[in-house]
Protein backbone atom coordinates (compact mmCIF):
# COMPACT_ATOMS: atom_id res chain seq x y z
CA UNK A 1 0.00 0.00 0.00
CA UNK A 2 1.42 3.26 -0.69
CA UNK A 3 0.06 7.29 0.15
CA UNK A 4 0.70 9.12 -2.77
CA UNK A 5 -1.29 11.85 -1.24
CA UNK A 6 2.15 13.52 -0.73
CA UNK A 7 0.71 17.01 0.65
CA UNK A 8 -1.70 15.40 3.47
CA UNK A 9 -0.47 11.85 3.30
CA UNK A 10 -3.31 10.52 5.96
CA UNK A 11 -3.22 6.68 5.17
CA UNK A 12 -0.27 6.18 7.83
CA UNK A 13 -2.78 7.13 10.56
CA UNK A 14 -5.17 4.05 9.91
CA UNK A 15 -2.63 1.81 8.97
CA UNK A 16 0.65 1.99 9.98
CA UNK A 17 3.44 -1.23 11.32
CA UNK A 18 7.06 -1.17 11.95
CA UNK A 19 9.38 1.89 10.75
CA UNK A 20 11.95 -0.01 8.54
CA UNK A 21 13.36 2.92 7.00
CA UNK A 22 13.08 6.81 5.41
CA UNK A 23 14.68 8.07 2.69
CA UNK A 24 14.85 11.67 1.57
CA UNK A 25 13.78 12.48 -1.21
CA UNK A 26 15.47 15.25 -3.50
CA UNK A 27 14.91 17.27 -6.70
CA UNK A 28 18.17 19.06 -8.75
CA UNK A 29 18.22 22.37 -8.38
CA UNK A 30 21.28 24.60 -10.16
CA UNK A 31 23.41 26.24 -8.07
CA UNK A 32 25.34 29.34 -8.66
CA UNK A 33 28.96 29.48 -9.00
CA UNK A 34 30.18 33.30 -9.06
CA UNK A 35 33.33 32.44 -9.79
CA UNK A 36 32.92 30.92 -13.27
CA UNK A 37 29.48 33.01 -14.40
CA UNK A 38 30.00 35.61 -17.08
CA UNK A 39 26.47 37.23 -16.51
CA UNK A 40 25.99 36.14 -20.57
CA UNK A 41 22.35 36.14 -19.47
CA UNK A 42 21.31 32.59 -21.01
CA UNK A 43 19.89 31.06 -17.87
CA UNK A 44 17.79 33.47 -17.70
CA UNK A 45 16.58 33.25 -21.00
CA UNK A 46 16.07 29.50 -21.12
CA UNK A 47 13.78 29.49 -17.75
CA UNK A 48 10.84 28.91 -18.84
CA UNK A 49 9.74 29.13 -14.95
CA UNK A 50 11.06 32.70 -13.77
CA UNK A 51 13.45 30.32 -11.29
CA UNK A 52 16.86 31.81 -12.39
CA UNK A 53 17.33 35.93 -12.35
CA UNK A 54 19.90 37.57 -13.32
CA UNK A 55 21.02 40.98 -11.59
CA UNK A 56 23.70 43.01 -11.96
CA UNK A 57 26.22 41.79 -10.00
CA UNK A 58 24.70 38.03 -9.07
CA UNK A 59 22.46 35.04 -10.40
CA UNK A 60 19.64 34.30 -8.23
CA UNK A 61 18.14 30.65 -7.75
CA UNK A 62 14.88 30.56 -6.41
CA UNK A 63 14.97 26.29 -5.77
CA UNK A 64 11.31 26.40 -4.96
CA UNK A 65 10.32 27.23 -8.34
CA UNK A 66 12.41 24.91 -10.59
CA UNK A 67 11.27 22.00 -12.38
CA UNK A 68 14.57 20.39 -12.53
CA UNK A 69 14.78 20.36 -16.47
CA UNK A 70 18.70 20.95 -16.45
CA UNK A 71 18.53 23.84 -19.43
CA UNK A 72 20.16 26.58 -17.63
CA UNK A 73 22.41 24.17 -16.16
CA UNK A 74 23.31 22.04 -19.50
CA UNK A 75 23.22 25.27 -21.83
CA UNK A 76 25.05 27.35 -19.65
CA UNK A 77 28.60 28.06 -21.88
CA UNK A 78 31.01 28.38 -18.49
CA UNK A 79 29.08 25.31 -16.19
CA UNK A 80 28.28 28.00 -13.67
CA UNK A 81 25.45 26.42 -12.55
CA UNK A 82 26.18 23.03 -11.67
CA UNK A 83 23.10 21.02 -10.54
CA UNK A 84 22.53 19.23 -6.80
CA UNK A 85 20.03 17.82 -5.22
CA UNK A 86 17.39 19.97 -2.59
CA UNK A 87 15.36 17.62 -0.04
CA UNK A 88 11.60 18.20 -0.90
CA UNK A 89 10.47 15.08 0.78
CA UNK A 90 10.83 11.63 2.43
CA UNK A 91 9.24 8.23 2.07
CA UNK A 92 9.11 6.06 4.69
CA UNK A 93 8.69 2.66 4.65
CA UNK A 94 6.30 0.50 6.90
CA UNK A 95 5.96 -3.48 7.56
CA UNK A 96 3.03 -4.87 9.09
CA UNK A 97 2.43 -8.50 8.96
CA UNK A 98 2.67 -9.22 5.28
CA UNK A 99 1.95 -5.95 4.79
CA UNK A 100 4.27 -3.12 3.23
CA UNK A 101 3.08 0.45 3.55
CA UNK A 102 4.97 3.49 1.60
CA UNK A 103 4.62 6.97 3.42
CA UNK A 104 5.39 9.56 0.32
CA UNK A 105 5.48 13.13 2.21
CA UNK A 106 6.08 16.74 0.67
CA UNK A 107 8.50 19.22 2.96
CA UNK A 108 5.73 21.74 3.94
CA UNK A 109 6.71 25.18 1.93
CA UNK A 110 7.91 22.88 -1.14
CA UNK A 111 5.53 23.48 -4.13
CA UNK A 112 6.15 20.54 -6.29
CA UNK A 113 3.96 17.59 -5.10
CA UNK A 114 4.64 15.70 -8.82
CA UNK A 115 8.27 15.40 -8.28
CA UNK A 116 7.83 13.40 -4.98
CA UNK A 117 4.74 11.36 -6.49
CA UNK A 118 7.17 10.48 -9.81
CA UNK A 119 10.35 9.80 -7.22
CA UNK A 120 8.10 6.80 -5.42
CA UNK A 121 6.70 6.06 -8.44
CA UNK A 122 9.87 4.71 -9.13
CA UNK A 123 10.75 3.23 -6.53
CA UNK A 124 8.01 1.28 -7.11
CA UNK A 125 8.95 0.35 -10.62
CA UNK A 126 12.41 -0.76 -9.62
CA UNK A 127 11.73 -2.47 -5.91
CA UNK A 128 7.72 -3.56 -6.02
CA UNK A 129 7.39 -5.60 -9.35
CA UNK A 130 4.52 -7.80 -9.61
CA UNK A 131 3.39 -7.01 -6.67
CA UNK A 132 -0.19 -5.87 -6.08
CA UNK A 133 0.17 -2.21 -4.93
CA UNK A 134 -2.95 0.25 -3.18
CA UNK A 135 -2.00 3.42 -3.94
CA UNK A 136 -3.98 6.24 -2.38
CA UNK A 137 -3.66 9.05 -4.87
CA UNK A 138 -4.31 12.96 -3.81
CA UNK A 139 -7.52 14.43 -4.82
CA UNK A 140 -8.60 16.50 -7.67
CA UNK A 141 -8.28 16.66 -11.48
CA UNK A 142 -4.40 18.60 -12.16
CA UNK A 143 -0.88 17.22 -12.47
CA UNK A 144 -0.38 14.80 -8.86
CA UNK A 145 -3.21 12.99 -9.76
CA UNK A 146 -1.83 12.72 -13.22
CA UNK A 147 1.55 11.75 -12.10
CA UNK A 148 -0.17 9.26 -9.47
CA UNK A 149 -2.59 7.42 -11.48
CA UNK A 150 -0.38 7.62 -14.96
CA UNK A 151 0.93 3.89 -14.35
CA UNK A 152 -1.94 1.87 -12.25
CA UNK A 153 -4.14 -0.63 -14.03
CA UNK A 154 -7.19 0.27 -12.79
CA UNK A 155 -8.65 3.04 -10.56
CA UNK A 156 -11.44 3.47 -8.18
CA UNK A 157 -13.10 6.53 -7.82
CA UNK A 158 -14.57 7.05 -4.37
CA UNK A 159 -17.87 9.64 -4.39
CA UNK A 160 -19.91 11.44 -2.14
CA UNK A 161 -23.97 11.32 -3.48
CA UNK A 162 -24.23 14.76 -2.79
CA UNK A 163 -24.04 17.90 -5.79
CA UNK A 164 -20.59 18.51 -4.92
CA UNK A 165 -19.78 14.48 -5.19
CA UNK A 166 -21.46 14.21 -8.55
CA UNK A 167 -19.89 17.24 -9.63
CA UNK A 168 -16.28 16.62 -8.77
CA UNK A 169 -17.03 12.50 -9.82
CA UNK A 170 -17.70 13.92 -13.56
CA UNK A 171 -14.63 15.41 -13.54
CA UNK A 172 -12.60 12.60 -11.91
CA UNK A 173 -14.37 10.07 -14.80
CA UNK A 174 -13.25 12.92 -17.48
CA UNK A 175 -9.75 12.67 -16.44
CA UNK A 176 -9.54 8.85 -16.14
CA UNK A 177 -10.64 9.02 -19.49
CA UNK A 178 -8.33 10.91 -21.17
CA UNK A 179 -5.75 8.79 -19.58
CA UNK A 180 -7.50 5.76 -21.33
CA UNK A 181 -7.60 4.71 -17.62
CA UNK A 182 -10.18 1.68 -16.56
CA UNK A 183 -11.89 2.53 -13.44
CA UNK A 184 -15.06 2.01 -11.56
CA UNK A 185 -17.03 3.50 -8.54
CA UNK A 186 -17.59 3.42 -4.87
CA UNK A 187 -20.23 5.50 -3.25
CA UNK A 188 -19.53 6.62 0.11
CA UNK A 189 -21.61 7.70 2.88
CA UNK A 190 -24.57 5.84 0.58
CA UNK A 191 -28.27 7.22 2.08
CA UNK A 192 -27.16 10.79 2.04
CA UNK A 193 -28.03 13.27 -0.73
CA UNK A 194 -30.16 11.82 -3.16
CA UNK A 195 -29.86 9.50 -6.39
CA UNK A 196 -28.22 11.74 -9.01
CA UNK A 197 -24.83 9.80 -8.74
CA UNK A 198 -26.36 6.65 -9.50
CA UNK A 199 -28.53 7.78 -12.55
CA UNK A 200 -24.75 9.52 -14.08
CA UNK A 201 -23.21 6.24 -13.55
CA UNK A 202 -25.94 4.09 -15.39
CA UNK A 203 -26.59 6.63 -18.57
CA UNK A 204 -22.63 6.78 -18.09
CA UNK A 205 -22.06 2.92 -17.99
CA UNK A 206 -19.84 3.27 -15.21
CA UNK A 207 -19.79 0.08 -12.36
CA UNK A 208 -20.38 0.84 -8.95
CA UNK A 209 -18.67 -1.35 -7.34
CA UNK A 210 -19.58 -0.64 -3.69
CA UNK A 211 -21.72 1.62 -2.06
CA UNK A 212 -20.25 2.27 1.72
CA UNK A 213 -23.59 3.03 3.91
CA UNK A 214 -23.81 6.55 5.61
CA UNK A 215 -24.16 6.39 9.55
CA UNK A 216 -22.60 8.70 12.34
CA UNK A 217 -21.01 5.67 14.10
CA UNK A 218 -18.79 5.46 10.84
CA UNK A 219 -18.11 9.38 10.97
CA UNK A 220 -17.34 8.56 14.57
CA UNK A 221 -15.00 5.33 13.87
CA UNK A 222 -12.94 6.90 11.38
CA UNK A 223 -12.72 10.06 13.79
CA UNK A 224 -10.85 7.50 16.11
CA UNK A 225 -9.02 6.56 13.27
CA UNK A 226 -10.15 2.98 13.66
CA UNK A 227 -10.60 0.72 10.62
CA UNK A 228 -14.64 1.08 10.16
CA UNK A 229 -15.20 -2.49 8.45
CA UNK A 230 -13.79 -3.90 11.29
CA UNK A 231 -17.08 -2.71 13.48
CA UNK A 232 -19.93 -2.53 11.01
CA UNK A 233 -20.58 -4.96 8.90
CA UNK A 234 -22.90 -3.81 6.37
CA UNK A 235 -19.46 -1.90 5.14
CA UNK A 236 -17.40 -4.83 5.90
CA UNK A 237 -19.53 -6.77 3.25
CA UNK A 238 -19.10 -3.67 0.66
CA UNK A 239 -15.35 -3.43 1.35
CA UNK A 240 -15.24 -7.82 0.64
CA UNK A 241 -16.91 -6.78 -2.93
CA UNK A 242 -13.95 -3.94 -3.53
CA UNK A 243 -11.45 -6.47 -2.46
CA UNK A 244 -12.74 -9.40 -4.65
CA UNK A 245 -12.61 -7.25 -7.38
CA UNK A 246 -9.19 -5.91 -6.76
CA UNK A 247 -8.15 -9.78 -6.40
CA UNK A 248 -10.00 -10.75 -9.85
CA UNK A 249 -7.81 -7.77 -11.70
CA UNK A 250 -4.93 -8.94 -10.02
CA UNK A 251 -5.31 -12.54 -11.14
CA UNK A 252 -5.84 -13.89 -7.94
CA UNK A 253 -9.25 -16.64 -7.44
CA UNK A 254 -11.92 -15.21 -5.15
CA UNK B 1 -9.61 45.93 1.15
CA UNK B 2 -9.48 42.94 3.26
CA UNK B 3 -8.72 39.37 1.94
CA UNK B 4 -10.17 36.03 3.50
CA UNK B 5 -8.83 32.65 3.02
CA UNK B 6 -10.78 29.51 3.73
CA UNK B 7 -8.95 26.53 3.46
CA UNK B 8 -8.79 22.66 5.22
CA UNK B 9 -6.17 20.58 3.97
CA UNK B 10 -8.45 18.15 2.99
CA UNK B 11 -11.84 17.87 1.31
CA UNK B 12 -14.52 16.41 2.86
CA UNK B 13 -14.26 19.08 6.49
CA UNK B 14 -17.68 21.31 5.01
CA UNK B 15 -14.90 23.84 3.62
CA UNK B 16 -17.02 24.75 0.57
CA UNK B 17 -20.62 24.68 2.63
CA UNK B 18 -19.00 26.74 5.30
CA UNK B 19 -17.32 29.56 2.70
CA UNK B 20 -20.73 29.49 0.78
CA UNK B 21 -22.78 30.49 4.13
CA UNK B 22 -20.19 33.06 5.05
CA UNK B 23 -20.79 34.13 1.56
CA UNK B 24 -24.55 34.44 1.71
CA UNK B 25 -24.66 36.41 5.39
CA UNK B 26 -21.63 38.05 4.28
CA UNK B 27 -23.98 39.59 1.30
CA UNK B 28 -23.29 43.06 -0.47
CA UNK B 29 -19.46 43.44 2.17
CA UNK B 30 -17.79 40.61 -0.10
CA UNK B 31 -16.73 39.11 -3.51
CA UNK B 32 -16.32 35.42 -3.41
CA UNK B 33 -13.24 33.84 -5.11
CA UNK B 34 -13.66 30.08 -5.91
CA UNK B 35 -9.96 29.15 -6.07
CA UNK B 36 -10.51 25.96 -5.55
CA UNK B 37 -10.06 25.69 -9.45
CA UNK B 38 -9.21 21.93 -9.36
CA UNK B 39 -12.45 21.25 -7.74
CA UNK B 40 -14.30 24.42 -8.35
CA UNK B 41 -18.10 24.02 -6.25
CA UNK B 42 -19.16 26.95 -5.30
CA UNK B 43 -20.83 27.74 -8.03
CA UNK B 44 -22.88 24.69 -7.03
CA UNK B 45 -24.63 26.90 -4.38
CA UNK B 46 -24.22 30.23 -5.65
CA UNK B 47 -25.56 29.93 -8.84
CA UNK B 48 -23.58 32.40 -10.93
CA UNK B 49 -24.68 33.35 -14.45
CA UNK B 50 -21.29 33.13 -16.08
CA UNK B 51 -21.77 36.49 -17.32
CA UNK B 52 -17.80 37.37 -18.22
CA UNK B 53 -15.65 34.64 -19.91
CA UNK B 54 -12.29 34.25 -20.79
CA UNK B 55 -9.43 31.46 -21.59
CA UNK B 56 -6.71 31.72 -19.39
CA UNK B 57 -3.68 30.75 -20.98
CA UNK B 58 -0.42 29.70 -19.47
CA UNK B 59 2.77 27.20 -19.63
CA UNK B 60 3.78 26.16 -22.55
CA UNK B 61 4.08 22.70 -23.99
CA UNK B 62 6.56 21.56 -27.56
CA UNK B 63 5.13 20.89 -30.78
CA UNK B 64 7.60 19.48 -33.18
CA UNK B 65 7.48 20.43 -36.83
CA UNK B 66 7.76 16.91 -38.59
CA UNK B 67 9.03 18.70 -42.08
CA UNK B 68 11.99 20.49 -40.24
CA UNK B 69 12.96 17.78 -38.01
CA UNK B 70 16.00 15.68 -39.45
CA UNK B 71 15.31 13.42 -36.65
CA UNK B 72 19.01 13.72 -34.55
CA UNK B 73 17.35 12.73 -31.43
CA UNK B 74 18.68 15.59 -28.99
CA UNK B 75 15.78 16.94 -28.05
CA UNK B 76 14.34 13.02 -26.43
CA UNK B 77 18.15 13.32 -24.95
CA UNK B 78 17.66 16.81 -23.15
CA UNK B 79 13.83 15.63 -21.90
CA UNK B 80 14.35 14.87 -18.27
CA UNK B 81 10.52 13.91 -18.29
CA UNK B 82 10.19 11.46 -21.18
CA UNK B 83 8.05 13.48 -23.04
CA UNK B 84 9.68 12.74 -26.25
CA UNK B 85 9.47 9.35 -27.81
CA UNK B 86 9.73 7.84 -31.52
CA UNK B 87 6.55 6.84 -32.83
CA UNK B 88 6.22 5.70 -36.48
CA UNK B 89 9.75 6.82 -36.83
CA UNK B 90 9.19 10.14 -35.79
CA UNK B 91 9.67 12.33 -32.77
CA UNK B 92 6.83 12.87 -30.98
CA UNK B 93 6.21 14.98 -27.74
CA UNK B 94 3.29 13.59 -25.27
CA UNK B 95 1.35 16.06 -23.68
CA UNK B 96 0.55 15.10 -20.77
CA UNK B 97 4.30 14.24 -19.83
CA UNK B 98 5.60 17.66 -21.34
CA UNK B 99 6.60 19.67 -18.37
CA UNK B 100 6.70 22.95 -20.72
CA UNK B 101 10.48 23.31 -19.62
CA UNK B 102 11.03 24.78 -23.56
CA UNK B 103 14.72 22.95 -23.57
CA UNK B 104 14.18 20.66 -26.31
CA UNK B 105 13.17 23.86 -28.31
CA UNK B 106 16.37 25.49 -27.45
CA UNK B 107 18.57 22.82 -28.13
CA UNK B 108 17.05 21.86 -31.27
CA UNK B 109 19.52 22.73 -34.13
CA UNK B 110 16.85 23.13 -36.80
CA UNK B 111 14.47 25.19 -34.93
CA UNK B 112 12.14 22.50 -35.45
CA UNK B 113 10.40 22.98 -31.86
CA UNK B 114 7.58 25.39 -31.17
CA UNK B 115 6.16 26.31 -27.47
CA UNK B 116 2.92 27.63 -28.22
CA UNK B 117 0.80 29.10 -24.94
CA UNK B 118 -1.53 26.12 -23.74
CA UNK B 119 -5.50 27.27 -23.21
CA UNK B 120 -5.40 25.28 -19.42
CA UNK B 121 -9.01 26.67 -18.59
CA UNK B 122 -11.02 29.28 -18.55
CA UNK B 123 -12.49 32.13 -15.56
CA UNK B 124 -15.39 34.12 -14.85
CA UNK B 125 -17.02 36.88 -13.25
CA UNK B 126 -20.44 36.37 -12.06
CA UNK B 127 -23.40 37.74 -10.66
CA UNK B 128 -25.08 34.78 -8.26
CA UNK B 129 -28.25 34.39 -6.91
CA UNK B 130 -26.93 36.28 -3.70
CA UNK B 131 -26.25 39.42 -3.69
CA UNK B 132 -22.56 38.75 -4.27
CA UNK B 133 -20.53 38.54 -7.26
CA UNK B 134 -18.84 35.30 -7.91
CA UNK B 135 -15.18 35.30 -9.71
CA UNK B 136 -14.39 31.84 -10.22
CA UNK B 137 -12.62 29.22 -12.85
CA UNK B 138 -12.87 25.92 -14.49
CA UNK B 139 -9.30 23.94 -14.70
CA UNK B 140 -8.99 21.43 -17.78
CA UNK B 141 -8.80 18.15 -17.18
CA UNK B 142 -5.07 17.74 -16.18
CA UNK B 143 -3.53 21.02 -16.73
CA UNK B 144 -0.80 22.24 -15.16
CA UNK B 145 -0.27 25.54 -13.37
CA UNK B 146 -3.38 25.87 -11.40
CA UNK B 147 -1.24 27.99 -8.96
CA UNK B 148 -1.28 30.43 -11.64
CA UNK B 149 -5.28 30.31 -12.27
CA UNK B 150 -5.86 30.61 -8.64
CA UNK B 151 -3.67 33.67 -8.65
CA UNK B 152 -5.50 35.04 -12.08
CA UNK B 153 -8.78 34.22 -10.09
CA UNK B 154 -7.62 35.82 -7.20
CA UNK B 155 -6.02 39.13 -9.15
CA UNK B 156 -9.41 40.01 -10.81
CA UNK B 157 -11.44 39.31 -7.94
CA UNK B 158 -9.70 42.25 -5.81
CA UNK B 159 -9.50 44.25 -8.65
CA UNK B 160 -13.54 43.64 -9.09
CA UNK B 161 -13.52 44.71 -4.97
CA UNK B 162 -11.55 47.79 -5.37
CA UNK B 163 -13.58 49.22 -8.38
CA UNK B 164 -17.00 48.42 -6.51
CA UNK B 165 -15.48 49.74 -3.76
CA UNK B 166 -16.68 46.52 -1.44
CA UNK B 167 -14.60 45.82 1.82
CA UNK B 168 -14.33 42.14 1.74
CA UNK B 169 -12.96 39.39 -0.52
CA UNK B 170 -13.72 35.63 0.70
CA UNK B 171 -11.67 33.15 -1.06
CA UNK B 172 -12.64 29.61 -1.58
CA UNK B 173 -9.04 28.21 -1.02
CA UNK B 174 -7.57 24.58 -2.35
CA UNK B 175 -6.60 21.92 -0.67
CA UNK B 176 -3.36 20.51 0.14
CA UNK B 177 0.05 22.15 0.73
CA UNK B 178 1.11 22.40 -2.53
CA UNK B 179 1.45 25.32 -5.10
CA UNK B 180 -2.23 26.00 -5.28
CA UNK B 181 -2.59 26.71 -1.84
CA UNK B 182 0.08 28.34 -1.62
CA UNK B 183 -0.83 30.59 -4.73
CA UNK B 184 -4.18 31.51 -2.70
CA UNK B 185 -2.62 32.12 0.51
CA UNK B 186 -0.26 34.65 -0.77
CA UNK B 187 -1.50 38.10 0.10
CA UNK B 188 -4.40 37.43 2.78
CA UNK B 189 -4.96 39.08 6.18
CA UNK B 190 -6.60 36.71 7.66
CA UNK B 191 -6.99 32.53 7.06
CA UNK B 192 -9.94 30.53 8.17
CA UNK B 193 -9.23 26.62 8.66
CA UNK B 194 -12.69 24.38 8.64
CA UNK B 195 -11.23 21.26 10.07
CA UNK B 196 -13.05 18.28 11.65
CA UNK B 197 -12.14 16.21 14.86
CA UNK B 198 -10.83 13.35 13.62
CA UNK B 199 -7.20 11.98 13.41
CA UNK B 200 -6.93 13.28 9.45
CA UNK B 201 -8.41 16.66 10.44
CA UNK B 202 -5.87 17.19 13.55
CA UNK B 203 -2.94 15.76 11.32
CA UNK B 204 -3.72 18.00 8.31
CA UNK B 205 -4.53 21.44 10.53
CA UNK B 206 -1.07 20.84 11.97
CA UNK B 207 0.97 20.56 8.52
CA UNK B 208 -1.28 23.25 6.80
CA UNK B 209 -0.56 25.68 10.17
CA UNK B 210 3.22 24.99 10.16
CA UNK B 211 2.87 26.59 6.46
CA UNK B 212 0.43 29.90 7.55
CA UNK B 213 3.10 30.27 10.34
CA UNK B 214 5.82 30.21 7.37
CA UNK B 215 3.76 32.91 5.55
CA UNK B 216 3.04 34.84 9.05
CA UNK B 217 -0.89 34.85 8.72
CA UNK B 218 -3.37 35.50 11.32
CA UNK B 219 -5.58 32.56 11.64
CA UNK B 220 -8.91 31.23 13.21
CA UNK B 221 -11.03 28.03 13.14
CA UNK B 222 -14.12 26.67 12.71
CA UNK B 223 -14.62 22.95 14.14
CA UNK B 224 -16.75 21.30 11.94
CA UNK B 225 -19.27 18.19 13.36
CA UNK B 226 -17.37 19.35 16.48
CA UNK B 227 -19.41 16.57 18.42
CA UNK B 228 -18.30 13.70 16.57
CA UNK B 229 -14.94 13.56 18.93
CA UNK B 230 -14.75 15.96 21.91
CA UNK B 231 -11.22 14.14 22.83
CA UNK B 232 -9.72 15.33 19.44
CA UNK B 233 -11.89 18.33 19.68
CA UNK B 234 -10.22 19.30 22.79
CA UNK B 235 -7.00 18.40 21.13
CA UNK B 236 -7.97 21.09 18.42
CA UNK B 237 -8.63 23.71 20.65
CA UNK B 238 -5.31 22.97 22.78
CA UNK B 239 -3.36 23.29 19.26
CA UNK B 240 -5.10 26.38 18.99
CA UNK B 241 -4.20 28.14 22.06
CA UNK B 242 -0.61 26.90 21.98
CA UNK B 243 -0.47 28.65 18.09
CA UNK B 244 -2.73 31.64 18.88
CA UNK B 245 -5.39 30.45 16.70
CA UNK B 246 -8.61 32.16 17.01
CA UNK B 247 -11.40 29.90 17.93
CA UNK B 248 -14.55 30.93 15.62
CA UNK B 249 -16.67 28.42 16.32
CA UNK B 250 -17.72 24.81 16.99
CA UNK B 251 -20.47 23.76 14.59
CA UNK B 252 -22.21 20.40 15.71
CA UNK B 253 -22.30 17.09 13.29
CA UNK B 254 -25.60 17.58 11.49
CA UNK B 255 -26.71 15.94 8.15
CA UNK B 256 -28.86 19.11 7.76
CA UNK B 257 -25.57 20.28 5.97
CA UNK B 258 -25.57 17.77 3.68
CA UNK B 259 -29.06 18.04 2.97
CA UNK B 260 -29.20 21.83 2.16
CA UNK B 261 -26.16 21.16 -0.24
CA UNK B 262 -28.68 18.57 -1.98
CA UNK B 263 -31.09 20.96 -2.45
CA UNK B 264 -28.71 23.85 -3.67
CA UNK B 265 -28.80 25.99 -0.74
CA UNK B 266 -26.25 27.25 2.08
CA UNK B 267 -26.64 25.92 5.55
CA UNK B 268 -27.12 29.35 6.72
CA UNK B 269 -29.98 29.84 4.45
CA UNK B 270 -32.45 26.38 5.57
CA UNK B 271 -32.37 26.83 9.17
CA UNK B 272 -32.61 30.12 11.63
CA UNK B 273 -30.15 28.94 14.18
CA UNK B 274 -27.60 28.22 11.50
CA UNK B 275 -27.66 31.85 10.02
CA UNK B 276 -27.60 33.79 13.39
CA UNK B 277 -24.25 31.21 13.62
CA UNK B 278 -22.67 32.23 10.74
CA UNK B 279 -23.77 36.31 11.16
CA UNK B 280 -21.71 35.55 14.57
CA UNK B 281 -18.71 33.92 12.61
CA UNK B 282 -18.80 36.68 10.02
CA UNK B 283 -18.94 39.39 12.81
CA UNK B 284 -15.77 37.94 14.84
CA UNK B 285 -14.00 37.60 11.38
CA UNK B 286 -14.42 41.11 10.49
CA UNK B 287 -13.77 42.08 13.94
CA UNK B 288 -10.17 40.65 13.95
CA UNK B 289 -9.25 41.88 10.28
CA UNK B 290 -10.39 45.40 11.09
CA UNK B 291 -8.15 45.41 14.08
CA UNK B 292 -5.08 44.08 12.53
CA UNK B 293 -3.12 46.64 11.23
Amino acid sequence: MVDLDVEEPNSGLFVKGKLEETNPVYKMVPVWEKDKCTFCGNCQKVCNFNAVIQLHTQVLVFPKLCHSCYACSELCPTDALPMKPEKIGEIKTFHQDNLTFLESCLNIGQEMAVQVIAHTNKILEKDYQGQLIIIDAPPGTSCPVIEAVKDTDFVLLAAEPTPFGLHDLKLAVDTMRKLKKDFAVIINRFGLGNDKIWEYCQRQNIEILAKIPNSRTAAELYSHGKLIYKQIPQVKQEVLKIANKIRQLSGEPK
Amino acid sequence: MKEIVIISGKGGTGKTSITASLAKVANTEAVAADCDVDAADMHLLLQPDFAYSEDFYSGVIAQIDQEKCIKCGKCKDVCRFKAISIINKQYVVAPLDCEGCGYCAQICPRDAISTPHQNVGNWYISSTRLDMPLVHARLGIGAENSGKLVAKVKNEAKALAKEKNIPFLLVDGSPGIGCPVISSLSGADFVVFVTEPTVSGLHDLQRVYELIAQFKLPAGCIINKADLNIEKTKLIKQFMQQYQIYELDDINYDEKFSEAVTNGYTAAEIDKEYEEKFKNIWKKIKKIVLEKK
